[in-house]
Parts: structure tokens; C-alpha cells; sequence
């Protein structure tokens, strides 16, 4: 099918969007990548009446370092997650979860806001964001707001953001050069959706684990961290027993939903499976482990 | 209807302008419009490859953009890899190893293979499957696929690249 017709708009600013949304954000969608967007308007799943296309807003286009961490304009595509030699050296989590992310060509055009904003519970970025706590801003007719990924994702391919505020950029930490880190993601084929995956940052003291993060999609309406495999890592050896007790958390608290690729039992069955192979290789990792 | 907008672009060194809806697909542009039926278009949500086109150097789906997007870009679509009768090494080899049956899919593994063998000067037979893993074949089973890419791979080596 083709896409419904709507008003076109191509701003060249984010002050110029703004007032674009402020008059047609109610019925009015913003374009950024169009990696999810246009399949939906292709089947008219959306049918939006004005489209908002930041394409060309390139004051969006960036990544800075930030205190030890990364800032990332809105409309960075994901490519540049892959290929930015700042990105490796302060977050390499980052390109290694950026590689999951569909297809080459898919990464050449999906943009890091566009990800974010489309909240899909097994998004890759949704799935970074919530491990790391990853900063979101917004801006709106009323300025701007810093959200965190708990407040910002609401349920399934909903956020807090209002119909005319615009997100501008997402903040990562740099991870502690003594963490190791792990991101696990079950897909059936490489490049499709994930149907579980699940991220770690450990760090350790003679083997003790001092700090941890574990995180998972798949297993809820949102990508989120797991506080109960958190809790069953801090002040433990990191290994088996640990891992085994952590992934029972993560499975407790996931509460999945059945569609066509898999049943809830089967997700949550692979909740504890790939938070189990996320914290091995992560503890893997970890300096003088 | 809505308004149709002015799209200038340039399709393999050449300069085309056209007139469209705002929602009229990339793809569809090229085909109906610009009459370059050699992209083809299949799934239309961004999952078969079929549409795979050079934007500005970087391989897109010209399925998930609107033409009025690519107003003022520089594509490069499988009409621009023969020079005039003379096939590309890539697609010598698509011929030679029999990389294609029903070929719906082929001009997208094309420009999918001329890019990814850009970057790639000896890639192994995994590094090929990845590469390739965003671009649907019913008809191979992606084994002659990959020896063509092989091939091609190795005439490029020794002829210096594109």
C-alpha cells in the first residue's frame, strides 16, 4: 500500500519545528529516520495529517563528548554509533549495540532520537538508555526538560513526551574503565527484532562485585533495568551462583506478553537465559577477574 | 490531493527534476516518474532490500523515504553500475556464478554488494552473510549469492577497485 495524504513541512530548526508543532503537533507526526514511521504509514497503520520532516534540521546532527560521556543530537543516525571513534573509546557498549540494530541500510537513515521516541520495548537504544540511565531532553512551547528513561518510557511505543514538545538530544555515561559490560540479544535471524535481550556493566573488587546494572527488553512493556539482579550481584563473588541467582531475579520480576514469535513462558524462560550470558561475559571483562 | 512539490536530483551523474505528493515513496519516484525501473520495490516496509539504492554514498531503502526528501541528494541506483554495454565486475559475477534466479531481488543485493565491497577488500564467507543478511532471495538459497560476491570481490582486488 502507499501512505495516506498528508502536509509536508521541512524545517531547517529546532525553533522552526517547534513552531511547526506547536500549530500541528496534535494530529502531526515528526519524520526523523523513517526506519518505523513510513512502514506504518505505508500500511496506514499511521496516518498522520501533517508530517514534520527534521531531516534537514542539522543543528540535531552531533555527537560531543559530554562529562566523560557522549551527548547525542536527536537526529544522529545510528551508523555513527558504529564508526565514531569517540563513541568506542568512552562507551563501547554502544557500537557493539548499534550493530544489532537492523540492517546496515536501516542504520544509514534510524536516527538515535527516532529510536528513543518510538519507545519499542526491544529497541536496542530503549535497552542502552535504561541500562545506563541515559539522559533524554526535551523541548517544548514552555522550554525544555530532562527526563530519565524511567519517566520517559511509559508503556509499548509510549513516551512522556507531549504532542508538541521535540527531543533534542540523549546523554550517555562513559563507563568506568575497570567495568566489564555485556549485550546479549536473541533474535531469530541477525538484524530482526530482538525477542529478548539483555545488557550488563559490572565492576568488581578482587573478584567481588562492587557495582552492577543489568537491564533487559523483551521481558516488559518497557526496556528497564532488573533492581532484583542488580541487588542479587552487589557484595557477591562474581559467578555462577551469583549470575544463576541474578537471572532468577530478572525472570521474577519479567512479566512478558505472548505474541507470534513467542509465548510469555518462552520469553521469560530467555529473560533468564541471555541475563545469564550477558553478566558471564561481562564479569568476563572485568580487569584481573 | 496535495500540492505537488519540485524534486531535483541527480540518479547516476545525471540531473532529473520531477513534480510529486509529498507522500510519494522514493522508490516510486524512480520507477514511475523518473522511468529507472531497475529498483525494485517489494515489501514497502523496509525489510526485503529489493528497493536498495545509493544515497549521498550510503546505501537507504528507497521504500522508507518520501522523494521529496531526497530533493537535492545524489543517488546511485543499479542502472549506474554498467558502463554501457560492459557489466560491473559485480554484476559479471552475479552472471557467472548464477547469483539470481527470478532476479526481483538482485538489483538490491547489488548495490548492497557494490557498497559493503567498497569497505571490504577480502571479506570471509561470514562477513558476506552479514552484509548481505538485510536483502531477501526466495528463489538461491544465497549459496551462488555469496560466490559471486566472492568473485566479484577478487576481480576488484585486481583491477583496483570499482
Amino acid at each position: 500500500m502507499k501512505p495516506a495524504p498528508f502536509e509536508y513541512f521541512a524545517p531547517r530548526s529546532v525553533a522552526e519545528t517547534l513552531d511547526l508543532l506547536a500549530r500541528y503537533g496534535e494530529d502531526g507526526k515528526i519524520l526523523a529516520g523513517g526506519q518505523s514511521l513510513v512502514p506504518l504509514m505505508n500500511f496506514r497503520l499511521a496516518r498522520p495529517a501533517s508530517l514534520i520532516d527534521v531531516n534537514r534540521v542539522s543543528e540535531l546532527d552531533y555527537v560531543r563528548p559530554s562529562d566523560g560521556g557522549l551527548a547525542f543530537g536527536a537526529l544522529t543516525r545510528h551508523y555513527r554509533l558504529e564508526s565514531d571513534p569517540l563513541v568506542a573509546e568512552r562507551c563501547p557498549l554502544l557500537p557493539a549495540i548499534a550493530r544489532l540494530i537492523g540492517h546496515v541500510q536501516i542504520r544509514h537513515r534510524g536516527t538515535i532520537g527516532g529510536s528513543i521516541a518510538h519507545a519499542d520495548p526491544v529497541a536496542e537504544l530503549c535497552l542502552a538508555a535504561a541500562l545506563l540511565d541515559a539522559e533524554i531532553d526535551v523541548q517544548g512551547p514552555n522550554g525544555s526538560r530532562t527526563l530519565q528513561p524511567d519517566e520517559f518510557f511509559l508503556t509499548y511505543l509510549t513516551t512522556a513526551l507531549e504532542p508538541t514538545e521535540l527531543l533534542t538530544e540523549v546523554r550517555f555515561p562513559g563507563l568506568p574503565a575497570d567495568a566489564g559490560w555485556s549485550v546479549q540479544e536473541f533474535a531469530r535471524r541477525h538484524g530482526d527484532f530482538a525477542i529478548v535481550a539483555a545488557a550488563a556493566v559490572l565492576e568488581a573488587e578482587n573478584g567481588v562485585c562492587r557495582t552492577a546494572r543489568v537491564a533487559v527488553a523483551g521481558g516488559a512493556p518497557t526496556a528497564a533495568r532488573s533492581p532484583g539482579a542488580e541487588a542479587a550481584l552487589v557484595g557477591q563473588p562474581l559467578g555462577t551462583d551469583a549470575f544463576a541467582a541474578a537471572a532468577e531475579a530478572a525472570m521474577a520480576e519479567a512479566d512478558p506478553e505472548s505474541d507470534l514469535h513467542a509465548s510469555a513462558d518462552y520469553r521469560r524462560k530467555m529473560v533468564g537465559v541471555f541475563v545469564r550470558r550477558a553478566l558471564e561475559e561481562a564479569a568476563s571483562r572485568v580487569p584481573n577477574s | 490531493m496535495a500540492e505537488k512539490q519540485t524534486v531535483r536530483l541527480r540518479v547516476n551523474g545525471q540531473d532529473y527534476e520531477g513534480a510529486c505528493e509529498p507522500r510519494k515513496l522514493l522508490v516510486d519516484f524512480l520507477r514511475e516518474d523518473l522511468r529507472l525501473t531497475g529498483t525494485h520495490v517489494g515489501c514497502e516496509h523496509g525489510v526485503c532490500g529489493a528497493c536498495t539504492i545509493l544515497m549521498d554514498g550510503l546505501t537507504v531503502r528507497s521504500c522508507l523515504m518520501f522523494a521529496v526528501q531526497a530533493d537535492g541528494a545524489e543517488l546511485m541506483t543499479v542502472e549506474g553500475l554498467a558502463q554501457g554495454d560492459e557489466l560491473h565486475p559485480i554484476q559479471q559475477a552475479f552472471w557467472d556464478q548464477h547469483g539470481l534466479q527470478c532476479g526481483f531481488c538482485t538489483p538490491g543485493m547489488l548495490m548492497t554488494v557494490y557498497e559493503f565491497l567498497n569497505q571490504a577488500e577480502k571479506p570471509s564467507e561470514e562477513e558476506i552473510r552479514e552484509a548481505l543478511a538485510g536483502n531477501l532471495c526466495r528463489c538461491t538459497g544465497y549459496v551462488n549469492i555469496v560466490k559471486a560476491v566472492q568473485q566479484a570481490a577478487g576481480t576488484l582486488v585486481e583491477t583496483g577497485g570499482h
